[in-house]
């Protein structure tokens, strides 16, 4: 049987050449990420911002269609609604966010209960409206800041891992990928005004998780090439080392998209933005991998000496004893 | 490298064995079907996200939060007045009707409590929080506004979600939803259908502990009558008390409220070993405490909760040091239960449960079927990649990949946690850097076949080199899981659960299993070429 071979043998692909570019790009994608969050903001979700909860039941229904319900209430405009089945089969809570500012106006509100109600109510008829009424955000308002202070500890930890297991230029890189796919990751979702809910937390975490993964598998790649030759020019080993792992980064990225694409296409509508933010993490973790860390060791000057094992006194003298230089 | 000696092997397939059965009645609930009673059944617990569980909506009543600012607001007036030089004298004080009205001396008096009261008529936010009106030329009536009310009830509810949650944690529940609703009400939604009885009977608890003097003034006939002494309350005992059914008369100011506590433990009195709670006041408590006791030794304190008198012992000596020991009839439970309360603050207003349901899955079970689905034709397409390019070595890799995620779900249920939308990230993570430790052991074969190696060391050093790698990748992640869940709260920490136990499972699957089928693979056939 012939295996299938995703990359040809021995590539020898110059990806350093375009480094200043692209690492211009890279800056500029950052930068722009940072200011669209700032501007436009997160459209943060009825997760975080809390909003309007209604509650109706179906009477000549045994069961509440709560998919076409999903699919309906998704078109008002009012961003993805959490339903939730309540009590009898027949019964659903629907909580959807507000747009800003109409959460301190009561019959603003309530107005905007009453429209998803008659949205239901033109669509099913026999429906009972129990309750529409103002609710607050699902996480504690200490949510973001133990969030926040989590992820900074857990970056400046594994900054240090990195150092000690490697140099202290890899852990710089390992953070400025980290922070690229991070910045990126929020920067689309404020572009584009996606709804960040706690499952987005849960995708750039993860997102974390491969960024770091991809960056150590190259890294280490490097560490051992830098090990074996002494003498080449550091571009060039970068070079070697990339085309090195490309059979290993195509074929991993490419694992990874097939188990994404079938949950993008015909996956539930209520994870598409978890898979949307995941899949595009995955894109710019393994860009970010060549392109983001790799020329921040040339540019600290990574030197091939910094993983010559060090010599021990003992050692030394028996060198000395054997006569050799 | 490629030797695994008896004992070794045992361990691996034991270990590997054992996670993957811990899994089997959690997949065999998944079908539905039920699992033989007679046997063990450790489960993975799904979050509110995936299965729903049980809803409650607690109420609070907002007059409540009315009278106890009106007490408040007593009890300034009487220390501002005392402490006036010259102290002002207060008389006719009356908390009727939602206001405090109360007399003094003459006009210039007035002036010199108008002057003191105005930073709490002030008080702290953007609008006035009370109007104040002379009457009489001598009669001043505070009456709240109603700006200032509303601030205050949306404070108290603010800090009873906070006093729930930390209640919630405490019973070990995982990611309840705790959100307000409303301006009165809280909804609490916890995973699972199991009956909450528990959680009610801990949230319906106020927790509000005071210290107060006994009015030794009132006659028992007075007492039964319900007649109070000036000054003085009449408080009945708890049922759980020796006295219940009696009630004893209280000085209303002066005592001194259980918010002042560092901690609150379960304990048991050393002469009759009854259940008690041991509290522990902070230092300004510790000092009000020790104040109180020698102010009043051998007189009777009592002790009240949410109302109900627990005991009212005598104070033989003065109390130094800020602990005290809580007794009144308690069993183990009902004793840890008054303490998680007391730890946990008390909550700033009564909240009764008005509403009691269960509720699906936030995701929806329609969406949760959706999901599942496209996870298996992914899955499929991963595997179908995996043989494709590796052969014999991507079934070895497949196998590796059944067991991770057995093992995961085995250690999961072992552990009971819960798995929750977060959590499942988590896991795709894992099984992620999973297959990418196999692809990187399998290139690495392939590089080394390719500079010119034997099978044999070929496979042994393409172990031994990509190991590298796979440790220093997953370390770092394994450093990132800890310190999320350390410093993380929520779904943060439902990630992080996940991840750490799923990296260690991973690199166990991917590395050592595939290595020990390898082996045994080479040991038995001698390959002198190997298509990979």
């Amino acid at each position: 049987m012939r295996l299938l071979k995703l990359v040809p043998e021995n590539t020898n692909f110059k990806f350093m050449r375009w480094r200043v570019p692209f690492f211009a790009v890279s800056i500029f994608l950052i930068l722009a990420s940072w200011v669209l969050v700032a501007v436009n903001g997160l459209n943060f979700g009825v997760d975080f911002a809390g909003g309007q909860e209604i509650r109706v039941t179906f009477t000549d229904r045994a069961e509440a269609p709560i998919p076409e319900l999903r699919e309906q209430l998704g078109q008002l405009g009012l961003g993805d609604p959490v339903i939730q089945r309540f009590g009898d089969p027949n019964s659903v809570s629907i909580r959807v966010a507000l747009p800003e500012g109409v959460e301190s106006q009561p019959e603003a509100a309530a107005a905007i209960g009453e429209r998803v109600a008659s949205a239901i109510d033109s669509r099913f008829p026999n429906v009972r409206r129990d309750a529409n009424e103002t609710v607050s955000g699902k996480v504690a308002g200490e949510f973001r800041t133990r969030a926040a202070y989590a992820l900074l500890a857990a970056m400046l930890a594994v900054a240090v891992y990195i150092w000690v297991r490697f140099e202290w230029q890899f852990g710089v890189g390992a953070m400025f990928a980290l922070v690229h796919d991070v910045s990126l990751t929020m920067g689309l979702f404020a572009l584009f005004q996606l709804e960040f809910s706690l499952q987005i937390v849960a995708a750039v975490l993860a997102i974390i998780g491969y960024s770091l993964n991809d960056t150590i598998v190259i890294y280490d790649r490097i560490r051992e090439n830098l090990m074996k030759y002494r003498k080449m020019p550091l571009v060039e080993l970068l070079d070697l080392s990339v085309n090195e792992t490309l059979a290993r980064t195509v074929m991993t990225s490419l694992t990874l998209l097939l188990a994404l694409i079938p949950l993008l296409l015909f996956g539930p509508a209520s994870l598409f933005g978890l898979v949307a933010a995941i899949f595009f993490g995955l894109f710019v973790g393994t860009y970010s991998s060549v392109y983001a860390a790799g020329p921040i060791l040339l540019w600290t000057g990574v030197r091939s000496d910094s993983f010559i094992p060090k010599e021990s006194p003992a050692d030394r003298q028996e060198r000395i004893a054997r006569g050799e230089a | 490298m490629l030797n695994f000696p008896m004992w070794k092997r045992l361990w691996l397939w034991g270990i590997t064995l054992a996670a993957s059965l811990a899994a089997l009645p959690s997949l065999v609930s998944l079908t539905g079907q039920a699992w033989p009673q007679a046997l063990p059944r450790p489960t993975v617990n799904l979050g509110l996200d995936l299965a729903g569980g049980s809803h409650l909506l607690l109420e609070a009543q907002p007059a409540q939060v009315a009278a106890q600012r009106l007490e408040n607001m007593e009890e300034t007036v009487r220390t501002l007045a005392r402490q006036a030089e010259p102290r002002v004298r207060i008389g006719d004080l009356s908390t009727q009707n939602n206001q405090l009205s109360f007399i003094v001396d003459s006009p210039a008096d007035v002036d010199r409590m108008r002057e003191a009261l105005l930073p709490a008529i002030n008080g702290t936010g953007m609008q006035r929080e009370w109007n104040l009106q002379v009457v009489d030329q001598t009669r001043l009536v505070l009456t709240p506004t109603a700006q200032g009310l509303d601030a205050a009830v949306s404070q108290a509810m603010d800090s009873a979600v906070e006093v729930v949650r930390r209640r919630i944690d405490a019973l070990g529940t995982r990611e309840p939803t705790i959100i307000r609703q409303g301006d009165t009400r809280i909804v609490v939604q916890v995973p699972g259908l199991q009956d909450p009885e528990a959680l009610k009977s801990l949230l319906g608890q106020t927790a509000r502990l005071e210290f107060r003097l006994v009015d030794l003034n009132a006659s028992p006939a007075d007492i039964a009558a319900g007649i109070a002494p000036p000054g003085s309350e009449i408080v009945p005992y708890a049922d759980t008390s020796p006295f219940a059914g009696q009630s004893i008369a209280v000085r209303r100011l002066g005592g001194i409220r259980g918010d002042n506590l560092v901690n609150a433990t379960q304990t048991f009195e050393q002469q009759t070993n009854q259940p008690v709670v041991t509290i522990q006041f902070d230092q300004q408590g510790a000092a009000r405490f020790a104040q109180l006791t020698t102010e009043n030794v051998n007189r009777p304190f009592a002790i009240i909760l949410d109302g109900k008198v627990l005991s009212a012992p005598n104070i033989n000596e003065p109390i130094q040091g800020g602990n005290a020991q809580i007794s009144g009839g308690f069993t183990v439970e009902t004793a840890n239960e008054l303490a998680i309360s007391l730890r946990s603050g008390a909550l700033p207003v009564d909240l009764a449960v008005v509403e009691e349901r269960t509720v699906g899955p936030d995701l929806g079970a329609d969406s949760i079927r959706r999901g599942l689905l496209a996870i298996m034709v992914g899955s499929l397409a991963v595997v179908v990649l995996m043989i494709a390019s590796y052969g014999r070595f991507g079934v070895y890799a497949t196998g590796a990949l059944v067991f991770n995620v057995l093992m995961i779900l085995g250690i999961m249920a072992v552990m009971n946690t819960t798995l929750t939308l977060p959590g499942i990230a988590g896991f795709v993570l894992t099984i992620g850097a999973a297959v990418d430790a196999n692809v990187l052991i399998n290139e690495r074969i392939r590089e080394e076949l390719r500079r010119g190696r034997r099978v044999v060391t070929a496979i042994e050093s393409g172990y031994k080199e990509a190991s590298r790698a796979i440790y220093d990748a997953n370390v770092t992640n394994f450093i990132a899981g800890v310190l999320l869940f350390l410093f993380g709260s929520g779904p943060v920490r439902g990630f992080a659960v996940v991840l750490v136990i799923g990296l260690f499972t991973s690199v166990f699957t991917a590395v050592v299993l595939t290595r020990l089928w390898v082996a045994d693979w080479v040991r038995r056939n001698r390959p002198t070429e190997l298509n990979i």
